[in-house]
């Protein structure tokens, strides 16, 4: 096994996703199955090979320090699931 | 018991920039505007939109890095820091982890009853402010974003301090530092300038560091020396008792002036942090560098050392005039019209700062200008007016703004040096001090001040003090 | 002429000689959708009045003679693009009633066009799957054959343009999502080098894989979307800064004396013989066109897929952080704390593949695993991208097939999620690299399904892929193949 249903428990908390005992056991195989799979991986040596984070190399874009109108209250909360006082709620946050 | 324990304090400092735009957008970073006002696809995390760096916070950072020693990265890139709360839009901060901005610097510390000492910095790094919460009355949160994606840059100290008051002499040297590049307004209520402190103590002796508390809220100097002296005590307490430190992050409530654990709201962190696709890496060049450094204004402790070793200056005045730089350009630009520093210092450190405290005003908002004062300073220096003298023209030119010479004249001011004037003058003097000029006259010197006096007293202030000496002497020794 | 036979370049001519009005193209559009979408399912959401209005606007700027190369030319858009006011699900029922404030830039560039858009086109939820059948709004189906997929994740994209329901469509290909539904429906799709369309306003996938790109009904109109949409955008870094060459300028420049790289790797056992069968028929097409031929090695295309599933998944599990109830889209809460709402909202919101990659993405980032799984993909995406600039000193341009097989069945596939991802090899090392790559029609199986050729170009070098797909279409007639759309959905497979 590549992984346990604890480890999968631990990154479904993560991610902020509950699993059902049955989508938790399914989730466990599948990612068994894909991470076993991936470990091909290893077949390769990579010591001396620098990672890749974008195909196509570039670096330095910049914007200049211009204030641009933003986009106003009413459109900013357009799509709120609920707003109070031009702002979006949530549950409470307990501190 | 407590001196049997080494406190070790390291720290991180956020210093909000004062960037007109965001880090990531363009929206607008000025403070206290109505909620979400000031927000756009960027900062809102909305689906689809995407990052942009503002190249002002890249130069900002590139200032701070020269300004505390550190070595600038050729090669540097951005990290998403991932994490839920409502605060942070995107669920991920961008911030820098591996690879940042700025490395290996220090910071020298001063100060009365310290030692001084190197602090070491670790790391300079770029990120973006998460919005703020508010409580409502109806039992939820409400999430502004105004402030997410505001630029910050984390300055992070080696634990090298080892006592509150070291820690408060590096933070107000880094303080000094932002506020003098001109890159943070250095608001600590507002929250420009914020401290999260890393407490530990051990025995004197031991080698390995003891178990930290990461003290956070912390947004006033008295606050961070409260914070740290009462988890230093707490720390020591427990330890004494036989218990034992946990590392955790703990909350100082500035009204108990107790820190208290942030245990149970927070899951274990696991940030996974990893380079953000949506931004390219930043390469930053020689030149670029080179550039920064050419525009870096003087820096408060090389103001200081110049204001001694170059103007003569004593310490105190050096370190006060330095302190802040609007007021080391006010002195600086006075000097520049009137070589003589000393005079000059005891006038901007009397005077000016005394009136300036009084009108509650700024100094950059005195309406005696360094130009008007150095008109009074003139007139000192050739005896047209007398020091005292010269304090009210100083008043008056705080009410008109008229130069002093004009003052002068308008007022009859000038010093009478006419000797036949003074002579009249010191007539009447003796005349009406008979019993004071026998006294005199048997050997009470002492009393020489006293016919000074009277003799300015009659002049109205205008008569040369000096003059008024030697004509006082020839006449009372006849 | 029917709607299914409509090409940009067709209704540019009879726009000039006022022989149609974008106004009467875009109601034979709508028209065509209305008789063939409830069973093709290609529109998550359809903008008949706005469109019509747009057509309106266009057919004034085309009689003042102020017309742009696209003005009054009907298109769909995968639901990945923000459109301001028009719902925008990206395929999720977390995002089901969220209607963007603001326009992609794509979006704005085919607005600014005068472009009539039809409606927002079905697809796999969040661009995660290679069968359109993690939408949640239901699986589009094939034109060809309904029991069947249209492919994905650019699905409905490329049904619609199979179907005549618009001229052309835009889709985002992370790992062939443009490129396979292409194939899969016997139509032409170009996924453009990596920064060379904005993607600011497109959901994002895996931010550092994505990319927008044309599904038409010919090359030619590829080339003049592709020209339409390509360009610097200051918006998102990773654009490039390079200039948009005249596409269609260059079409007819002929493929004679080009070396063409036919790389082994994609030629191997588990590649469906009549898709075989069908590639090697166009070598010999490119052969006969005065191309030269030559075997190459991409040594390390079996470890794509592997190599995908981390990055992609890793990216994925971060830029879906977002969908937390907070700002837009669906919530749901019982009354509970934050984080109860968080999880039910996410757990609710997110189908079953899109949790999967999550899930991935989120162990691959995790503590104590980010160097074995994150940071080693990265490497071997190095020395994938090697392989390609290897390949690109000898040769010109690569000629592989698009997919192992033609589109397979409904359901096939949906219990095994691997051998889905095991059936986007030909596409995903593609990404990988950063490069660019098309699709074209090379042939039909004895099933009558279309079989999909990819040409792969050096980075920036769309015109060459272009270029060499125009010559293969003059000598072809696959293009003009058209579904018949008779059969009826078997009973069994639906």
């Amino acid at each position: 096994m590549k992984i346990t249903e604890e480890d999968v428990t631990y990154v479904a908390g993560l991610a902020r996703l509950s699993l059902t005992p049955e989508e938790l056991q399914t989730m466990t195989g599948q990612m068994d199955a894909i991470l076993d799979y991936v470990d091909k991986l290893n077949e390769l040596n990579t010591d001396d090979i620098v990672p890749t984070a974008h195909a196509v190399p570039m670096a330095n874009a910049f914007r200049a320090d211009q204030v641009r109108p933003s986009i106003g209250v009413t459109s900013a909360l357009a799509n709120a699931p609920q707003e109070v006082d031009n702002c979006f709620q949530v549950p409470r946050v307990i501190e | 018991m407590k001196t049997r324990y080494e406190t070790v304090i390291g720290l991180e400092v956020h210093v909000q920039l004062t960037t007109a735009s965001k880090i990531f957008c363009g929206c607008s970073t000025a403070f206290g505007q109505s909620p979400n006002s000031q927000t756009c696809p960027v900062c809102l995390g909305l689906p689809g939109a995407l990052p942009v760096l503002n190249q002002e916070v890249v130069n900002a950072a590139i200032k701070t890095g020269l300004a505390t020693n550190c070595r600038i990265a050729p090669y540097s890139i951005f990290a998403r820091k991932n994490y839920f709360y409502p605060d942070l839009p995107k669920g991920y901060q961008i911030s820098q982890f591996e690879l940042p901005i700025c490395e290996q610097g220090w910071l020298d510390i001063s100060g009365e009853e310290l030692a001084d000492k190197r602090v070491g910095i670790t790391r300079i790094h770029m990120e973006e402010d998460a919005g703020k919460l508010l409580h409502d009355s109806a039992g939820g949160s409400l999430v502004d974003l105004n402030r997410a994606c505001t630029p910050l840059l984390e300055v992070v100290s080696e634990p090298d301090m080892r006592s509150a008051a070291e820690a408060i002499a590096y933070l107000k040297q880094l303080h000094q530092i932002v506020v003098y590049l001109g890159v943070c307004d250095g608001n600590m209520e507002e929250g420009s300038f914020r401290c999260d402190a890393n407490v530990s103590v051990r025995p004197f002796g031991q080698t390995e560091f003891g178990i930290r508390a990461e003290v956070k809220n912390l947004n006033s100097f008295r606050f961070i020396k409260q914070a740290i002296d009462y988890e230093v005590e707490r720390q020591i307490e427990l330890i004494e008792e036989g218990g034992k430190v946990v590392q955790e992050t703990r909350l100082f409530d500035p009204d108990a002036g107790v820190t208290r654990s942030m245990r149970g709201k927070e899951q274990a962190h696991d940030y996974r942090y990893f380079p953000d696709p949506d931004l390219l890496p930043l390469e930053v060049s020689d030149a670029w560098i080179a550039e920064i450094r050419a525009a870096l204004p003087e820096l408060p402790t090389q103001k200081r050392q110049r204001y001694e070793e170059e103007l003569g200056l004593p310490a105190y005045d050096a370190s006060v005039l330095s302190a802040e730089r609007p007021l080391a350009e006010y002195f600086e630009a006075l000097v520049a019209r009137h070589n003589n520093p000393k005079l000059c210092s005891n006038w901007v450190m009397g005077e000016v700062l005394g009136a300036i405290k009084e009108n509650d005003v700024t100094i950059s908002a005195c309406p005696v200008t360094p130009e008007l004062l150095a008109g009074i300073l003139q007139r000192i220096e050739d005896n047209t007016i007398s020091g005292k003298i010269a304090k009210t023209v100083f008043s008056d030119i705080w009410q008109t703004g008229k130069s002093a010479d004009e003052i002068i004249a308008e007022k009859g001011l000038k010093q009478v040096t006419d000797t036949g004037a003074l002579d009249a003058i010191i007539d009447e003097v003796i005349a009406a001090n008979p019993t004071e000029v026998a006294e005199y006259r048997g050997g009470k010197d002492k009393l020489m001040g006293f016919f000074v006096g009277q003799v300015m007293k009659a002049s109205k202030g205008k008569a040369n003090p000096g003059l008024v000496n030697k004509l006082l002497k020839e006449r009372l020794s006849a | 002429m029917s709607a299914s036979q409509l090409t940009i370049s067709g209704l540019r001519q009879e726009f000039q000689e006022q022989r149609t009005t974008s106004v009467a193209v875009t109601q034979q559009c709508l028209d065509r959708i209305s008789s063939t979408d409830t069973e093709l399912n290609a529109f998550v959401t359809r903008c008949d009045e706005e469109a019509l209005k747009t057509a309106a606007a266009a057919d004034t700027r085309l009689k003042e003679g102020a017309a742009a190369a696209l003005t009054g030319i009907p298109l769909g858009l995968k639901d990945i693009f923000n459109t301001r006011g028009v719902r925008t699900t990206c395929g999720s029922k977390i995002l089901d009633n969220y209607i963007p404030v603001y326009d992609a830039t794509v979006v704005e560039r085919l607005r600014e066009q005068g472009v009539v858009i039809v409606g927002k086109l079905n697809m796999d939820e969040f661009a995660m799957g290679s069968s359109n059948e993690t939408s949640a709004s239901g699986a589009a189906l094939n034109p060809w054959d309904p029991n069947r997929v249209p492919g994905g994740s650019s699905g409905g994209s490329a049904v619609a343009v199979a179907a005549g329901q618009v001229v052309a469509a835009l889709g985002t290909d992370t790992g062939g999502s443009i490129r396979q539904p292409a194939a899969h429906c016997g139509v032409v799709g170009l996924k453009p080098t990596y920064g060379r369309v904005s993607r600011y306003g497109v959901i994002a996938f895996a931010s550092s894989l994505d990319q927008v790109g044309p599904i038409t009904r010919n090359v030619e109109d590829c080339a003049l979307l592709l020209g339409a949409i390509a360009g610097y955008d200051h918006r998102d870094s990773t654009s490039v800064d390079c200039p948009v060459p005249d596409y269609q300028a260059s079409l007819r420049d002929g493929v004679a004396g080009k070396k063409i790289g036919l790389p082994r790797e994609y030629f191997i056992e588990g590649l469906d013989p009549e898709v075989k069968r069908a590639v090697d028929a166009a070598i010999e097409v490119y052969r006969g066109l005065g191309a030269d031929l030559v075997p190459v090695s991409l040594p390390h295309t079996d470890y794509s897929v592997a190599c995908y599933y981390l990055i992609a998944t890793a990216e994925a599990s971060s830029n879906l952080a977002r969908y937390d109830g907070v700002r837009f889209g669906v919530r749901h809460s019982s009354g509970g704390g934050l984080i109860d709402m968080y999880q039910q909202t996410r757990s609710a919101g997110f189908g079953a593949e899109v949790k999967r990659r999550i899930m991935l993405g989120t162990y691959a980032l995790s503590s104590g695993y980010y160097d074995a799984y994150y940071i080693k993909a990265q490497k071997v995406r190095t020395l994938i991208r090697q392989d390609f600039i290897k390949a690109f000193e000898q040769v010109d341009l690569l000629l592989t097939p698009v997919a192992p097989t033609a589109a397979f069945r409904i359901g096939e596939k949906t219990a095994d999620p691997l051998q889905m991802y095991l059936s986007d090899i030909f596409t995903i090392p593609v990404n990988l690299a950063g490069t660019c790559a098309m699709s074209i029609p090379c042939g039909f199986t004895e099933a009558g399904m279309p079989i999909g050729l990819q040409l792969i170009g050096k980075p920036f070098g769309e015109g060459d892929i272009l270029q060499a797909a125009w010559a293969f279409e003059q000598a072809t007639d696959w293009h003009q193949r058209q579904p018949t759309n008779n059969r009826k959905p078997d009973e069994n497979s639906l």
